[in-house]
């Protein structure tokens, strides 16, 4: 049997979300479900002097408004709001007391038999205000940007600012070649296609279980359990599918709050939707002002990286990522200095957004290397050879693995990179200018602690359980595949229990991090009931395997098999009918060993072109190359997926997306996903995706995750045919054609 | 400082309800409905049928795509009781006697999907679209399909599975 | 959304008498805008009268060489009408390149006149807006307004109107017929939408209880020498930043009529009949084009985020002249600009 991982299986889940069949949170019903409609705050900053709810409560088929006035008990106290990924600070608690920190805000819940009425009657609560002076424009507050402090969260230590090295001052006054500029990234917005909704079932028991949008279901029931004084018993959370989180799902939202609390006073089974609108309070990719300096000697090596940032935040929590880290990891530089400050804003808090920190800062970076490129007259990505470097600039340490030479090399080759006329706006195409551009990637490769457990029943399946999420990666899949490969079944005797609290721990799905953790995992649990098996073939009479260690056994073609001599085999069905057993299970932990010796880390290289049209700026990205190295690869088509998703979230990265807010009220005025734009088909064409050979040792498996690196350096690369086109450099994103016509 | 979030209406939410005949997917229904409810809400919560998505409600995303009468619509910005007597197919009631159709299994082959939420939208607009004919050459698919996003990213494969069910069709 | 009364008009005459006794209804016919507006509470009709199924969906040819449009033709239909493909390829191109396919599936012809405008102050009842509510200020003079108007603004709004199709109608000087409370009437296109003065609430110069129930073109189609061009943020289903209809009748060299009208830049579709009668006569080059745009730009203004828009449309205008002179309109699936 040949084995699944590495192969480009087709999704486990497939037929399931082709034929609608897979439901998502707000798809869950129960006997008598009540619809709620949350009221949203109108203003910016204040608080609610009256909330009039008796308009709403004289609809009929209304149950009741909930507001800070009545709702039911709440945790006081902040570490009850605090959940596994919350940054520093006091979280935000719905319909907690008066205060209004966002506009957007919810300030009132109505509950009613049918959606439309609850969503009608909450157009009739009145609402009076003492409005607060407020700014929600990060350029206002960028002289009051505070630096940023190492986070009292032990699990955030990463986000540390990075320690400089040597003179960057110095250095920089001395460099034979210099380049400074600022770039800006606005506030973006994740607009998973799935609406947030939660779906608070209360069980005939009187316990919950609870449908909820999220990244995490572990994530979300240790935040119910802490708010409203539950036991873990008490509640389950479920997310069996996912409409997309990007990061925006990491932590707990408003709705499953809401829902919760809504259930939990009438004893009724109650659901939540956000509309679009309403989602736009919700966590959003921090705005990011940022100034990188390079110095660079004449051979096109560097000396100096200066990188200094702001990025936005509420007045209630500092979320930060390592924005400042990555200028000094990618290249070789003796000297580096930094510096982050967040600016306060009465916006929410600001939060994950896929590759949080890297698709900002790195666009940054890259964009300034193609700048140092063009003064220092040397090709951009011989540039990018010649500060190339085998260790990780911060820690001195060498990588696990690093291809990134070879994504170079590959992804300039598909591309053909060496066709390349230097010069801007010497490529032409008629009325179209044509650009080439390229840039780096760069994400971590993590592990986390997690939990597998495996059922193997006689009859040769095998059920594969833990906490996790599939938010769209295809973690069902690879999952299927790594255990059917561990087990040595066929991937149809695998089944795989995830998006339920009760299962086995995991962590949130994000950071690229569930693939390497989950299916090593597997294979930690898969090596119990493999030695559990050998237990019992050992035990027949006459056994092959009689005196076989059990590392030299495998499983495969549904028999456990001498690794020395394959005419050495028990059938699984043999080995437990002599232990007379039906079923097999094993529960185990796996603690990723701590190799700080290495950094770990993924790569990629990818190169864009871009046809504009001369005169009206008119931007077509007609072919990307994205080739990356991220360890190995358990599945080529879904991987595949990942990076093209990716590229197309840096293309509206670089043309796009923008949340725009009008200043004078505090309100967002593209709330929707028409003036909100993202990429429709139309705007996508010619993307080839390129996994190079990077073997890896630091986890058995070799796998380094792949959810974050298809979008870092995206932007950049655009950004940079954009410029080799036109001759135009637009720091500040995205790049509108108006940005062109000036 | 008072704000209404809105100028005074009929506060009777609940008064009045309309009765709706329609065929989905080949069986007839016969409801009594608020008047408001959309045939997206219809679909989802008064037959269970929660294929068809709602991903922004104010027909800007595509994923509540039916085909109404064999043409595609965004099924969050009509109103059921204008629909009565139509005939509705949905993500539902696209396979066959068991088998999936050919864009179906299409998009399965191709990856034409991650998180699936549009899914359903981008399929029955897929659907509509090869039914339509004006499509031949890939822009004119990337241009037809352009009310479907696909936050995911999947346009590629999307446009691939498109292209492998218009050969076969 | 409020509740509200359904009911279903069996005529004409049955729509104009059922609007008639109530000011705060509405007709719908395909719902793709109105319905939008009912569900952000910033239309509260209490009545709908559903006229989708009234028999106004054919496309006749008129006795004068022209064609008459049904109200209730959908969009899509309508854009692929060989008629309309082969006589009127402006009106094709121009609606397709508004929307998506399935909302043109969904909107009428009618509905396609009366669409209200996309700006945000609008759409957002939390926010001031004259056109929504007059005397609440307007928010988008000092606000975001990258997408406003930049031609026949107020100081009461500077909104703009969104359709596409209207913009080949207003060049192709359609005739809109309607029927109302004191019979049918006709009303020449560039008479039909109002500039919003101070009475912006006003879109258009319908009166209270009318109805459309038919559009008519004239025979002149422009079918050899039109484009419609539309620049927008993406390359599909986002609305105009500018769109620039072209029709223009071309001898030896010469242009013997010129059409031209723009979407994206006002409160309706923007016609210069001055610059259509400065490019009469003249050969068909860039030097003439530019004049013309200069022209239809004389007054032109921005309100800070939208002043690029002044630039982009002169450009616009030339190329789209351009496009059409040579006889390669801007096709509207390959999004090179032609």
């Amino acid at each position: 049997m040949a084995p699944y991982i590495g192969t480009a299986v087709s999704r486990v889940d497939g037929v399931a979300k082709v034929t609608g069949a897979a439901k998502y949170a707000a798809e869950f019903s129960a006997p008598g479900l009540l619809y709620a409609s949350i009221v949203s705050a109108t203003i910016t900053k204040g608080r609610i002097t009256r909330i009039d709810t008796s308009a709403a409560l004289a609809v009929e088929g209304v149950l009741t408004v909930l507001t800070h006035e009545n709702r039911p008990r709440m945790a006081d106290k902040d570490e009850a709001y605090k959940d596994e990924v919350a940054p520093d600070g006091s979280p935000f608690r719905p319909l907690y007391d008066d205060k209004i920190k966002f506009n957007g805000q919810p300030i009132a819940l109505v509950v009613a038999e049918r959606s439309e009425i609850a969503r009608f009657a909450a157009s009739l609560v009145v609402v009076e205000y003492g409005a607060a002076a407020y700014v929600t424009d990060v350029f206002r507050r960028r002289e009051a940007a505070v630096p940023v402090k190492a986070p009292a969260n032990p699990s955030e230590a990463l986000f540390a600012p990075p320690k400089p090295r040597g003179d960057a001052d110095r250095a920089l006054a001395a460099a034979a070649v210099r380049h400074e500029g600022e770039y800006y990234v606005p506030i973006e917005h994740h607009n998973p296609m799935e609406l947030y909704a939660a779906t608070a079932i209360v069980d005939p028991d009187g316990k919950l279980t609870v449908y909820d949008k999220t990244q995490g279901v572990q994530n979300i029931q240790h935040y119910l359990c802490g708010v409203f004084g539950l036991k873990s018993d008490d509640v389950k959370v479920m997310n069996p599918y996912m409409g997309g989180g990007f990061g925006s799902g990491l932590r707990p939202q408003f709705e499953v709050v809401l829902a919760v609390l809504a259930a939990r006073a009438l004893q009724r089974s109650v659901r939540v939707v956000l509309t679009r609108q309403q989602m736009y309070a919700l966590g959003y990719r921090p705005a990011m002002i940022q100034r990188i300096a390079l110095g660079a000697n004449r051979d096109g090596t560097l000396d100096a990286i200066s990188h200094d940032a702001i990025t936005v935040t509420s007045q209630y929590e500092d979320f930060y990522r390592q924005e400042t880290a990555w200028s000094g990891l990618l290249y070789t530089s003796a000297n580096a200095k930094y510096a982050h400050r967040l600016a306060h804003l009465d916006l929410a808090t600001s939060c994950d957004m896929r590759a949080p920190s890297a698709a900002t800062a790195v666009y940054a970076l890259e964009a300034a290397m193609d700048e140092l490129a063009v003064a220092l007259k040397l090709d951009p990505l011989e540039l990018r050879l010649r500060c190339y470097s085998d260790r990780d600039q911060h820690e001195d340490r060498p990588y696990s693995s690093k291809a990134l030479r070879e994504c170079y090399r590959q992804g300039a080759e598909a591309f053909g990179w060496s066709r390349r006329n230097p010069e801007p706006r010497s490529m032409r195409e008629g009325t179209d200018l044509v650009g080439w551009g390229m840039a780096t990637g760069v994400w971590d490769a993590f592990q986390a602690p997690i939990t597998v457990r495996i059922v193997l029943t006689a009859n040769g399946h095998a059920e594969v359980a833990c906490a996790t999420s599939d938010i769209g990666t295809g973690t069902y899949t690879i999952m299927a595949q790594v255990a059917a490969d561990m087990l040595g079944l066929p991937l149809d005797n695998i089944s795989i229990k995830l998006g339920d609290s009760s299962l086995p721990q995991s962590p949130v799905e994000g950071g690229s991090w569930i693939a390497a953790s989950v299916s090593n995992g597997i294979a930690t649990t898969a090596a119990r009931i493999r030695n559990e098996l050998l237990r019992l073939a050992k035990q027949m009479p006459g056994s092959p395997l009689a005196d076989v260690g059990s590392d030299d056994v495998a499983l495969a073609d549904g028999k456990l098999v001498s690794k020395r001599d394959s005419s050495r085999a028990v059938s699984i069905a043999d080995a437990m009918r002599q232990g007379a057993v039906e079923r097999i299970e094993q529960e185990e932990t796996t603690n990723p060993a701590q190799d700080e010796k290495r950094a770990h880390n993924t790569h990629s290289a990818i190169f864009a072109e871009v046809k504009i049209d001369e005169q009206l700026g008119v931007i077509r990205v007609t072919r990307v190359v994205s080739a990356i190295a991220a360890g190995r690869i358990l599945n080529t088509k879904t991987a595949t997926s990942q990076i093209l998703g990716g590229v197309v979230w840096g293309i509206g990265m670089a043309l796009h997306e923008e949340t725009q807010i009008d200043h004078t009220f505090g309100r967002i005025v593209n709330a929707n996903i028409a003036e909100y734009h993202v990429p429709v088909h139309a705007d996508i064409h010619d993307i080839k995706v390129i996994f190079v050979d990077e073997p890896d040792d630091s986890n058995p498996l070799g796998i380094k995750g792949l959810g974050e690196i298809g979008i870092v350096g995206v932007a950049a690369a655009v950004a940079n045919a954009v410029y080799h086109a036109t001759g135009k450099r637009v720091r500040d994103l995205p790049i509108s054609l108006d940005k062109l016509l000036a | 400082m008072q704000q209404r979030n809105q100028p005074a209406g009929r506060a009777d939410g609940a008064s009045g309800t309309v009765s709706v005949n329609l065929t989905v997917n080949g069986t007839r229904h016969s409801l009594t409905l608020d008047p408001r409810t959309s045939l997206l809400d219809l679909l989802r919560e008064h037959l269970d049928l929660t294929g068809s998505k709602k991903g922004c409600d104010h027909g800007q995303c595509g994923a509540c795509t039916v085909l109404l009468d064999g043409r595609r619509v965004v099924s969050c910005l009509t109103l059921a009781v204008m629909q009565d007597g139509a005939n509705v197919t949905t993500v539902e009631g696209l396979a066959k006697d068991g088998h999936l159709h050919p864009l179906q299994q299409a998009f399965i082959d191709h990856d034409a999907f991650q998180c699936g939420y549009c899914t359903p939208g981008q399929l029955c607009s897929g659907v509509a679209l090869i039914a339509e004919g004006h499509a031949k050459t890939a822009d004119e698919i990337r241009e037809l399909m352009s009310g479907n996003i696909c936050r995911c990213g999947a346009y590629t494969n999307i446009l691939a599975a498109i292209q492998q069910a218009m050969r076969q069709s | 959304m409020i509740n509200f009364q359904y009911v279903r008009a069996n005529s004409i005459a049955d729509a104009v008498n059922l609007i008639a006794d109530d000011p705060a209804a509405k007709f719908v016919a395909g719902g793709t805008n109105l319905i939008d507006l009912m569900k952000m509470d910033v239309e509260q009709p209490t009545k709908l009268i559903d006229i989708s199924r009234l028999a106004l969906d054919k496309v006749e040819d008129t006795a004068e060489g022209g064609l008459r449009i049904g109200a209730m033709v959908r969009n899509s239909d309508l854009a692929y009408h060989p008629a309309v493909e082969a006589r009127y390829p402006v009106l094709s191109s121009a609606i397709r390149a508004g929307a998506s396919q399935q909302l043109r599936n969904m909107a009428s012809t009618g509905g396609n006149l009366l669409q209200r405008t996309r700006c945000a102050y609008f759409y957002d009842i939390a926010l001031p807006c004259n056109k929504r509510t007059p005397g609440s200020g307007c928010g988008a003079l000092a606000g975001h307004n990258r997408m406003h108007a930049i031609l026949g603004t107020s100081d009461a709004c500077i909104a703009v109107f969104p359709s596409d199709m209207c913009v080949a109608l207003a060049l192709l000087e359609a005739r809109v017929h309607v029927s109302g409370p004191n019979g049918a009437r006709t009303i020449a296109f560039d008479a039909f939408h109002r500039l919003p003065g101070e009475t912006p609430q006003r879109d258009n110069n319908l009166e209270p209880g009318e109805m459309i129930v038919a559009v008519e073109l004239p025979s002149a189609g422009f079918a050899s020498n039109y484009s419609y061009l539309k620049i927008r943020d993406r390359l599909s289903y986002a609305f105009a930043l500018v769109s620039v209809g072209v029709g223009l009748e071309i001898a030896d060299g010469r242009i013997k009529a010129a059409r031209l009208a723009l979407g994206g830049v006002a409160h309706k579709p923007w016609r210069d009949t001055r610059a259509e009668a400065a490019l009469a006569g003249q050969a068909a080059n860039e030097a003439v084009f530019r004049q013309a745009a200069d022209i239809v730009l004389r007054d032109a203004r921005g309100f800070g985020h939208n002043n690029f828009k002044i630039e982009l449309a002169r450009r616009a205008i030339i190329r789209a002249l351009t496009q059409a002179a040579n006889g390669t309109p801007q096709s509207q699936s390959n999004k090179k600009i032609a």
